[in-house]
Parts: structure tokens; sequence; C-alpha cells
């Protein structure tokens, strides 16, 4: 037996990835599989599932009411889509700015002394290990009526004899964006250093040799070859935000309510598993659907393990 | 030209991006010496040691720890050190496992060629492009539709009943984990030579001493960066976690989000600080541990 497994490539391939294979498969596949299931059926009063086949959640989901106020049986109530819409826009605007934040970073940290160059890198990840809910604390401690950033305007404002009104910053879709944006920035930094570091310095003196100029450079070497970079970054910020609920719960309070918060409460407070189920199985097409046709376009970077 | 040449444009971006990343942490350590019961306003430091202190216009006797005051009172709340017990335990037992067949697996899909091969290489790519919601509350179903089965089909009862626990967020932080590890110890994998191992197979080495002595030693800086980038994914994971997590097995962000929802003191400040302290010392210690490893073979 066990001389028949030392000759047996294939089987000894196979069970060296079994523990993976197999708990990846109990752990996700099924999940999805479950998730499926339950968005199909329909929710019992107190709460548990009831497996039955009903389109009811996904109608739901896209409009459809009916619970109306001009007396008609049936009308649009758009309270979803929005939600599916705001989650949409904001994970499209924190990639874009954290994009063009963590471009000049990266070019910097690309271009530095390769001495100096790990301690630059360091210098990005260290908060990253800083807890994901702590660095959503320090926002709010940062944006409150009473926070730092108001003491240090109205500061200002003083010196210049300015009259200043604190600023209502916290709980606005704005702080959200910037929670956003300073959470995931690292995920793009990372990705674009390692595509800009691959780039042979030749390529630069080759640029130069025929008379491209720093900016044209640039345009032509530098931004086309760190394209990978940019796509992998991109999957690593888009994604996560779209799913995200506790920088919207903390730094948006009602006011900015995303897909994720829509979830959560179906599972905890509203308790109806099934429209929540059907709310993120929404959320993971949509996500898979924006990820599939950017990474066709760009390609899939190997920039991802990198990071 | 001169490659190291960056325009000042670039150079300014750059602090403004670190200033970007740096200020908020600052303003959250400095908060934690703050001489405020609600942590709203900062009403200055705690004074050096005096026997009372004023805070939030009146005066309470003061702790022995001076301005470390919320420091103090942090070592004496159980919830946290309950807390951080279990993200720690949590963090641990996961990576281990984790590592090990993360490692297999990654082995085998650089090295085998077997029937599920593309199977298991694709469900890796899982928890990179579906959000971690969906990932949670996929478990927290799987979870809450098995336990009610079994609980009414072995007639559980009480204590005996199964329910979300410790196990549930460890099997759970697993499935997430084990993808990073195996791309990681992959990517190692890929950049090998294989004549090392022919060379050790040739002078007589049977395959488990060849592992052992060549393939092992080799892969092992792939293996610890996968296992350390593992452990920090445990410490961070919130998502999943909080839909996994049951009495008892509250970890240290659950524990922060539940306090955030609430009042805040400068607890939570105090907390952040060692929690950053401890981190960054780690790291930094890691990373002085391997690069000590890393200089001997590279001149050999």
């Amino acid at each position: 037996m066990l001389q028949r497994l030392r000759e047996n490539k294939s089987a000894q391939g196979t069970l060296l990835a079994l523990p993976t294979t197999v708990w990846l498969f109990i752990l996700l596949i099924i999940p999805l599989v479950l998730t499926l299931i339950v968005s199909f059926g329909k929710r019992s009063p107190d709460g548990d599932v009831i497996y039955t086949f009903t389109l009811d959640n996904y109608i739901r989901l896209f409009g459809y009411s009916t619970d109306c106020t001009n007396g008609q049986t049936s009308c649009f109530d758009p309270l979803y889509v929005n939600i599916l819409w705001r989650s949409l826009t904001l994970g499209f605007n924190t990639t874009v700015i954290v994009i063009l934040l963590a471009y000049p970073l990266a070019y910097f940290i690309a271009r530095a002394d390769p001495k100096r160059r790990n301690l630059f890198l360091f210098m990005v990840l260290i908060p990253l290990w800083t807890n994901f809910v702590i660095r959503v604390y320090a926002w709010m401690m940062l944006l409150r009526k009473e926070g730092a950033i108001n003491i240090v305007i109205g500061w200002i404002a003083n010196l210049l004899h300015i009259p200043f009104t604190p600023l209502e910053m916290l709980y606005t879709p704005g702080a959200v964006l910037v929670g956003m944006v300073y959470e995931f920035l690292p995920f793009m930094i990372l990705p674009i250093y390692t595509s800009l570091e691959k780039i042979d310095g030749s390529l630069y003196e080759a640029a130069a040799d025929l008379g491209a100029n720093a900016f044209k450079t640039f345009l032509r070497v530098t931004l086309p070859l760190s394209m990978p970079g940019v796509v992998a970054g991109t999957i690593l910020v888009f994604i996560p935000v779209m799913g995200t609920f506790v920088v919207s719960d903390l730094l948006g309070g009602k006011q900015v309510i995303l897909v994720g918060n829509l979830i959560q409460r179906q599972f905890l407070d509203a308790r109806d598993p099934t429209f929540g189920s059907a709310a993120s199985l929404v959320l993971m097409v949509m996500t898979l659907i924006v990820t599939y046709f950017y990474t066709r376009k760009f390609g899939f970077g190997d920039e991802i393990v990198a990071a | 030209m001169n490659p190291h040449r960056r325009s000042p444009l670039v150079k300014i971006a750059a602090f403004l991006v670190y200033f970007f990343l740096y200020a908020p942490i600052v303003i959250l350590v400095l908060y934690s010496f703050n001489a405020s019961r609600v942590n709203v306003k900062f009403e200055g430091f705690i004074p050096n040691f005096s026997d009372t202190i004023e805070m939030d216009g009146s005066i309470v006797k003061a702790s022995p720890c001076g301005p470390f005051h919320w420091y103090c009172d942090l070592a004496k709340n159980d919830d946290v050190i309950d807390a951080a017990s279990n993200t720690l335990t949590i963090a641990l037992t996961s990576t281990i496992i984790a590592t090990i067949i993360g490692t297999m697996a990654a082995l085998a899909l650089q090295r085998y060629d077997f029937k599920i091969k593309p199977f298991s290489q694709l469900s890796l790519y899982i928890p990179i492009v579906i959000p971690e919601i969906v990932m949670g509350i996929g478990i927290l179903s799987l979870f809450s539709q098995l336990f009610g089965w079994l609980n009414s089909a072995l007639d559980l009862s009480g204590d005996a009943r199964l329910s979300l626990g410790m196990a549930t967020v460890t099997v759970s932080h697993i499935a997430f984990m084990v993808p990073f590890v195996t791309l990681v110890v992959q990517a190692r994998l890929q950049g090998f030579d294989k004549s090392f191992e022919e060379a050790a197979m040739d002078l007589g080495a049977n395959e488990w001493i060849t592992f052992r002595r060549v393939t092992f030693p080799m892969i092992l800086p792939g293996v610890l960066s996968g296992a350390l980038l593992a452990f920090t994914l445990s410490l961070d994971d919130f998502v999943i976690t909080f839909f996994t997590n049951g009495p008892g097995s509250t970890t240290l962000p659950i524990y922060v989000y539940g306090l955030l929802r609430r009042i805040v003191t400068p607890q939570v400040n105090a907390l952040s600080t060692v929690w950053i302290l401890i981190v960054f010392t780690a790291v930094v210690a890691l990373q002085w541990i391997q690069s000590r490893e890393q200089k001997p073979t590279a001149h050999s």
C-alpha cells in the first residue's frame, strides 16, 4: 500500500492538496451554495428560514414594493437600488482617489536609494498593523466637531481673525470616503511599488537617449509597465470597499447605508437571513462582474501575491 | 542620468501621503493621555504623579500611574484581558494549521499533477475576489444550519448544545488564511532550482531526506512570510469573526467595535497604543531575525 503510494505521483499530489481543498470546499463553497438556497427562501415569523423557491427577495431588492402611498397595489421603491448604487459609486470613488494618492508614493519609494527603500516600505506597512477597527476610531476622533481637525482649522482661523464655526464632518458621506481611502491605501501602494520596481533601468536610459523628456518617459514607459500593479491594487481595494460595513457604520452613522450595512442588519437586527442572503449574492455578482471586465481588459497580475 | 533623481513634486506628494497615513495614529496615541473620561475633547494631559486630578470639572482620585492612568485602567479590565487572550489563541492555532496545510497544498500544486488540481487552484482565489461579508454570512448560515440539525438529531440540551464560539472562529479563520499561505509559498517554489533536489537524490538521499534537508530549508523563508501574513490577517480580522463568534469568544477587534458604539473612554486609545507597540516590536524583531538568517546564505 505504502509502496504503491510512493510510486503514484498523482495520488501523492491529491493527498497533499486534500486538506486545503476540503477545508475550502466546506467553508467557502458550501456556504456560497447555502446562501444561494437561503436567498430563494422565505422568512418565518420568528426569523427562521423556510426553504421554498421564491424570487421575492430579489424582486424586493430591485425595487418592487407592495407598501405604496399612492393607493396602488405595487410601485417602485428605490430604497435598495439606491443603496446598491451608493456602494458601487463609493467603491469607484475610493479606488480612484487611492490610486491618485498611492502612485506618487509608490513611485517615490521605487526611485529611492535602494538602502532606504525597505525603510520607506516598512513605513507604509506600520499603519496597516494597527487594527482595522482602531483605524476607523482614529478618524472618529479627527472628524468630530470637537476633534483635532476642527481644532487646527479653528486655531488658524483665529490667527487670521476669521470667524469660524466648527464643521460637521463626522456622520457624512465624505467621512466614509476618507475612512475608506485611509483603510485601503496601503493595499494599492504595495502592488504599484512591486511593478515599478521590476522596470528595467535601461529602459529609462533608452527613452532618454531617444530624446524623450521626463514627462514623456513617464507616460510612455513607466505608466504602461506599472499597470499590472494598478490592476492588482484595484482588486485589493475595490472588492473590500464594496463589502465593508464597519467604516460606514462608525463614520457614516445612519446617514450612509451601504450594502454591507444592509446585509449585516438582516442577519442581526432585522433577522431576515433570506433577504440578507439575496443582497449578499447581488453584491458578489456585482463585484465579480466588475472584476471580470476589469481584469479581462488589463490582465491579472501576480502582483496580488506580492501585497 | 541619475536614476534616483526625483522631482521635488514627487517628494512633496510622498511626504503628504505619509502625513495622511500617520497623523491619525499620532492623534490616537496622544488622546490616550487625555485628562477626560469622555474622550470627545482633548482636555490636556494627565498631570504627573499627583494625588488627585481634575477630570471633566470634578476632582477624582488619581491612580498611582500618573500620566499612564488609562493604561493602568486597561490592565485592570478583565474583558480586555479575555479578548486579548482569545485573539492570540485563535491567531496562533489558525496560523499553525493554515501554514501546514497551505504549504502542503503549495507543494502539491507546484510539483504534482492530479485530477482535482484545477479545482484546488481555483478555490484559492475565492477569498480574494469575493467580499468578506459574503463569506461571513455564508459561514454563519452553514454553522447555524449544521448546529441546529445536529442539536436536534443528537438531542443535545443545555451546555452540551453546539454553538458559535472559539472553534467556529478558528475554523473560519483558517479558511480565509490558507489561500494566502499557499499563494506565497507557491510564488517561492516557482523560482526554485530543482537541480538541488536532483543532486540530493543522485547522492542517495530518499524523498523524505531530500525534503527535510534540501526542499524545506529552501522554502522556509516563504513559509515563514506566509505564516506571518496569515497571523496578521487573523489578528486584524473583523468581518469573519463578527459573524462566527459567540459568547466567550470575543476578540479584541470585536470588543473595540462594541465599545465604539457606546461610550468611548481614553482606555480604547491606551489599548490601541499598546496594540501598535506590540505588533510593531514583533514585526521589527521578526524582520531582524530573518535578515540575520538570510545574510549567510546570500554569500554562499
